[in-house]
């Protein structure tokens, strides 16, 4: 095409051929490009709402109004805050090792964005139907652990040190009892695929046959995104603010959100493999996703407010030596559903 | 290096504060800008992992002369500074000092005006207790659930006293011979109100921490204190008590009208945590007990003793009482002057502090933060 702007009769024919727009949807990479952004936009919005909803929600437990100021109800209190931190002035401490203090945010964001790919909202409504999905979203959701140990290096900051190590320590005792959970509802379904798993709970859902399982999920929820009663890596009264000590303005910004991604992807797992996902009657299927979805997120925001923060080695316990057997039992019931 | 030596060569030496001198270990400074050391406490902690091997306390951040203030101001012109003291129960500290200059000077105070004090004393008593719940709710890592709602009982006492003084922190309500004004017309009935109100939520309070299994976990068997070494170390208050160890000024060395209610000493089992913070609430019942009684049987009558205007006191005194954080001490010397020769302050929440280093050795961060909470430090008083 020539640069000029001249378009010739036989080019705008080509432009106008639909069969060029189909071929440019059927092009992996446009889709995936389309895919990803669209995850990106849902998620990012899903997030600022459930964070308004959150301050909202724990506020009325605990008398006082929340966020109403901003918007009607203060829903854009969210929106204010980031724009504020987004305005504000980045500052880099001297001390910082530079690269690995920059990266972190970056990583921490994108890798909390990836496994959303993989979620079906609904049975044709899933932007990368991966065979193995359920793998790969706990392979990418362990992965988010580095940029919380990066982020406590590289601002060579005591209390973030600490709360890296906090979070690192975390991660070994949840990861494995997360795991061992999911192989019960694995073994039950005989799938690896999401869609497969939720389809599969058309005669009744999973919490039932595996609710030792579902119970040791939970638990490593709260874990993995790292909230109340397990928000040591970021516990306030005791090391500031652990891992994001060292981080303001935009980094800050991108630190928090995916932090909270995390509790996000948690819930939504949660009621794809034990609540029916996007089973039920009458609403549209995706509605009743996101209504479990809600109702499980309410549930770890509830206990924000409710319960103190559990000690490091009080919660090494739980990972190893409740954790662990509960999910290894979860495991033995689970075979002998399925082949008796 | 000696143990407990260490920290503090290592700061006099040098002020980086990167070296412990050892290799496997890391020195941290929490502190004096730390969301959880109750104001403007500084601790350098020698961390081996997480554990605590070291501490050191270092105060003085809220060093504001007090004790040095007194011997250029009037006796009279000392009361509203010692609001000031413990900012949290400004009525404890007027009434430490302004006994102080009665017993001094041999003033009689009239009935009503003692049963008034010991009606604000105890409210104050509530007020603190609950402050100090609130805070180590804080501390506990649920981030103002506990708070905001013992801050709504809190409220309502500073309501009542705002109703007898204007003021809602520095109260400034102790007079020398008795009080500033008498009780607001239906202040009795409101704070009866109040107290039935209030009975219900110590009962929620209870709930709260024996129903909530995390709580326990982090309160029961952390930072035991043993009744021995309670006594030893000069551990007072709340603390003492929550060791087990009988001992209440109230009832030691009565002052005021306490003698001539009904009540007993509130002490905890255990030592740990756990039994400072039910010390906390059952003295709260307790209280609640004594303003009842007091209000009940308020004798009338005026408020406040002839007393002459300038006062010139002569001799040496110390007076003591029980504030909600313990012994509070007045040392006073009077050389016939207008204004005091000396007055130091014996301050309850710096001899709790001072146990800090011993039994919060060889624990976890997460313990050293809740061992503090339940040594329930106020730094106005602590620095003075």
């Amino acid at each position: 095409m020539r640069s000029t702007g001249e378009v010739s009769e036989v080019e705008l024919m080509e432009l106008l051929n639909p069969e060029l727009y189909i071929k440019l949807l059927t092009n992996p990479f446009i889709r995936g490009l389309a895919g990803a952004l669209i995850v990106a936009a849902i998620i990012s919005l899903a997030v600022l709402l459930l964070i308004w909803a959150e301050r909202k929600f724990v506020a009325r437990l605990q008398h006082r109004y929340g966020p109403n100021r901003a918007g009607k109800f203060g829903i854009l209190q969210t929106l204010a805050d980031g724009v504020k931190l987004f305005l504000k002035e980045d500052i880099v401490p001297e001390s910082v090792d530079r690269i690995v203090y920059t990266l972190a945010p970056i990583l921490c964001f994108s890798i909390a964005l990836l496994p959303f790919v993989a979620i079906p909202l609904e049975k044709n409504l899933i932007v990368a139907n991966v065979n193995a999905g359920i793998l790969f979203i706990l392979a990418v959701a362990s992965l988010g652990v580095i940029p919380v140990i990066m982020a406590g290096w590289g601002a060579n900051n005591k209390y973030n040190l600490l709360g890296g190590m906090r979070a690192a320590a975390l991660m070994i005792s949840y990861e494995i009892p997360a795991g061992l959970a999911i192989i019960g509802v694995l073994i039950i379904s005989g799938s690896l695929n999401l869609v497969d798993i939720v389809e599969g709970q058309k005669d009744g859902w999973y919490i039932f046959p595996q609710f030792l399982g579902f119970i040791t999920f939970l638990t490593v929820a709260f874990m993995e995104s790292s909230r109340p009663p397990f928000d040591l890596p970021e516990a306030e009264s005791e090391i500031v603010q652990g891992w994001t000590t060292e981080y303001g303005s935009v980094k800050f910004a991108l630190l928090m959100f995916g932090e909270y991604t995390h509790a996000v992807l948690a819930s939504i797992l949660i009621s794809i493999l034990y609540l029916g996902g996007w089973l039920g009657p009458f609403a549209p299927s995706g509605f009743w996703l996101v209504l479990k979805t809600l109702i499980v997120m309410l549930f770890l925001m509830w206990m924000r407010a409710a319960v103190a923060r559990i000690r490091i080695d009080q919660m090494l316990n739980i990972g190893w030596k409740v954790l662990v057997p509960l999910a290894l039992l979860n495991i033995g019931i689970a075979g002998v559903i399925r082949f008796v | 290096m000696k143990p407990g030596t260490g920290l503090r060569r290592v700061v006099s030496e040098d002020e980086s504060m990167t070296d412990t001198g050892r290799p496997d270990t890391i020195l941290l400074n929490m502190g004096p800008q730390h969301p959880s050391t109750h104001g403007v406490l500084r601790l350098l902690i020698e961390l081996e992992g997480e554990k605590v091997v070291n501490i050191t306390p270092i105060i003085g951040y809220l060093h504001r002369g007090f004790e040095k203030i007194t011997e250029h101001r009037t006796y009279i012109q000392i009361i509203p500074l010692t609001d000031k003291l413990d900012y949290v129960s400004s009525m404890a500290n007027n009434m430490a000092y302004v006994k102080a200059v009665e017993d001094l000077m041999g003033i009689e105070v009239p009935e009503r005006a003692e049963y008034i004090r010991v009606t604000v004393l105890e409210l104050q008593r509530i007020a603190s207790h609950l402050l100090a719940l609130g805070s180590l709710g804080n501390d506990l890592g649920m981030p103002f659930t506990l708070m905001m709602y013992t801050f709504r009982e809190r409220e309502m006492i500073l309501d009542l006293f705002e109703s007898l003084s204007g003021a809602r922190l520095g109260y400034n309500y102790m007079r020398i011979g008795g009080v500033a004004e008498d009780l607001p017309l239906g202040f009795k009935d409101m704070t009866i109100d109040f107290l039935r109100f209030l009975e219900k939520k110590i009962d929620e309070y209870e709930d709260f921490i024996y129903e909530n299994e995390i709580f326990r976990m982090r309160t029961e068997d952390v930072g035991v204190l043993k009744a021995g070494e309670a006594v030893n170390l000069g551990a007072t208050g709340p603390v003492l008590r929550g060791s087990g160890v009988r001992l209440d000024i109230r009832k030691e060395d009565p002052y005021s009208v306490y003698s001539e209610l009904d009540w007993k000493i509130v002490t905890g089992r255990k030592g740990d945590c756990l039994s400072r913070v039910l010390v906390w609430i059952n003295e709260m019942r307790m209280s609640v007990d004594i303003v009842e009684q007091a209000l009940q049987n308020m004798p009338p009558g005026p408020v406040k003793a002839k007393v002459p205007r300038v006062l010139r006191p002569e001799g040496e005194v110390y007076s003591r009482i029980e504030s909600p954080r313990g012994e509070l001490g007045i040392h006073l010397i009077g050389d016939k002057t207008t204004t005091p020769y000396r007055l130091k302050i014996r301050s309850p929440a710096f001899c709790n502090l001072s146990i800090l280093p011993h039994i919060a050795k060889g624990v976890l961060i997460a313990d050293l933060i809740a061992i503090l909470g339940t040594l329930d430090p106020i730094f106005g008083e602590v620095d003075r």
